[in-house]
């Protein structure tokens, strides 16, 4: 039981990760849409490190 | 536009075809039980078994295996060559003689040795002629050093050879002409992406090029890894922890290697911090360095895949975990829309996880090979 509570929490901190990340992502490209191709590379990057780490939590915690 | 749109159409069709086909590839190897109870049970613990066992490495290479008629377990594929260093030496045997048996009651003799597979370990046996284990753990046995040609290594090996083939014939090309033709094309551009957009970026202008060979190679060679894991053929390399853990250490060695003074002072000497404090700090940032960079290389590529191949063939079950309840064709509809869009994310996955391994290797080497002015 406790596996499910502990991965309950991994997949909110990467959703609150991910969400700041896509907000501040959004609000970027709002302001200066001809930076859009580099705010998103910029973006999927740390998406990508922090889905590393909740997927890495995720496998210990098994 | 016209042709843009029949050819989006026409992708569509192909691509749900054929994303729809791994699901059927898998369909044959569970038993059709037709029970209303305690079969939900025996398909769960199936279910487990069978994903578990796809994730794992394998010492034959079986596409699917189903029960005949006459209740023998058919299986269509071929064995492997197994390889093993015993206490008498080096064995060579197909693993065909395991009869693809995995719980040990199969004992292959070999000279003086015996041998047992056990949950995919090939064990001696020391004592006796059984392999007797408690809990798993085999107690009158121990590991052999295994140098087979297991699936894995098998998939490494076909993808060696590919990327040798297809990027030779490429290069070979610029000495006739200064455009590619045939697939040379397609490799191209995506060469070219990976120097413009990843080695030179982060490693710098002077020192790009001593890189660029191993950041492509490294690229490519995840990439199409990641995809072949997609296919219905069974293969998981970049999803074994030993995979991951070669292609992490070799990065740790390329930007360890070429670290220059620069980078060891930052290190272990670092400026701008009080005398007293930099040991512990140098402590900290060697650990930085020589373990939790090439860790987190290693679990984000191992834990990424590997997950993803547990949420497809998990999706893959539904069609016979929720047989009873949805009916047969709610839940073969059900399973194959998700698996569909599953795999579609797991295409991009395999691409994304490639570019962010290569980049940060180019990243770190870039940070050892760095040279600036000090302020």
């Amino acid at each position: 039981m406790y596996n499910l509570i502990g991965a309950g929490l991994i997949v909110i901190g990467a959703g609150i990760g991910l969400g700041q990340i896509g907000g501040k992502a959004m609000e970027g490209i709002a302001r200066q849409p001809e930076a859009t191709g580099k705010i998103q590379t910029a973006m999927i990057i740390i998406a990508a490190l922090l889905e590393g780490l909740a997927f890495g939590a995720l496998f210990l915690g098994k | 536009m016209k042709i843009v749109q029949k050819s989006i159409k026409f992708f569509t069709v192909l691509a749900i075809a054929l994303c729809s086909f791994h699901g059927f590839a898998s369909d044959s190897d569970k038993k059709n039980n037709d029970q209303n109870d305690g079969g939900v049970v025996d398909t769960k613990k199936e279910v487990e078994e069978y994903i578990l066992h796809h994730i794992q490495d394998s010492h034959d290479f079986n596409l699917f295996s189903y029960t005949n008629d006459a209740g023998e377990r058919k299986h269509f594929g071929f064995p492997l060559p197994v390889i093993v260093y015993t206490s008498e030496g080096l064995k060579t045997f197909m693993s065909s003689e395991f009869h693809h048996n995995d719980d040990g009651s199969v004992v292959v003799t070999k000279g003086d040795v015996k041998l047992a597979k056990l949950h995919g370990k090939i064990y001696e046996i020391e004592a006796g002629d059984e392999l007797e284990f408690v809990d798993h753990h085999p107690t009158n046995a121990h590991k052999v050093l295994d140098f087979s040609i297991t699936k894995s290594v098998m998939g490494v090996l076909l993808v060696g050879l590919l990327l040798l083939w297809w990027f030779s014939s490429l290069a070979r090309q610029y000495k006739k002409r200064q455009i590619p033709t045939g697939f040379g094309r397609v490799l191209e551009p995506l060469v070219i992406y990976v120097r413009d957009e990843i080695a030179r970026p982060n490693i710098g202008e002077k020192h790009y090029r001593r890189f660029t060979g191993y950041l492509m190679t490294v690229f490519f060679f995840i990439w199409i890894l990641n995809l072949l894991g997609l296919t219905p053929l069974g293969f998981n390399v970049t999803g074994q922890l030993a995979v991951t853990a070669c292609l992490a250490i070799f990065t740790l060695v390329v930007y360890t290697v070429s670290g220059n003074k620069h980078y060891w002072g930052h290190i272990l000497w670092m400026p701008g911090v009080p005398v007293l404090i930099r040991p512990v700090l140098a402590i900290i940032e060697l650990a930085g360095a020589l373990v939790i960079k090439p860790f987190s290389l290693l679990v984000r590529l191992f834990a990424n895949i590997s997950a993803g191949h547990i949420v497809v063939m998990s999706l893959i079950a539904i069609m016979f975990t929720l047989k009873q309840s949805l009916g047969v064709v709610g839940a073969t509809g059900l399973s194959l829309v998700l698996s569909f869009f599953i795999t579609l994310i797991e295409v991009l996955v395999a691409f994304l996880q490639a570019y962010i391994f290569t980049m940060l290797s180019a990243l770190f080497i870039g940070m050892a090979v760095e040279e600036h002015a000090h302020h």
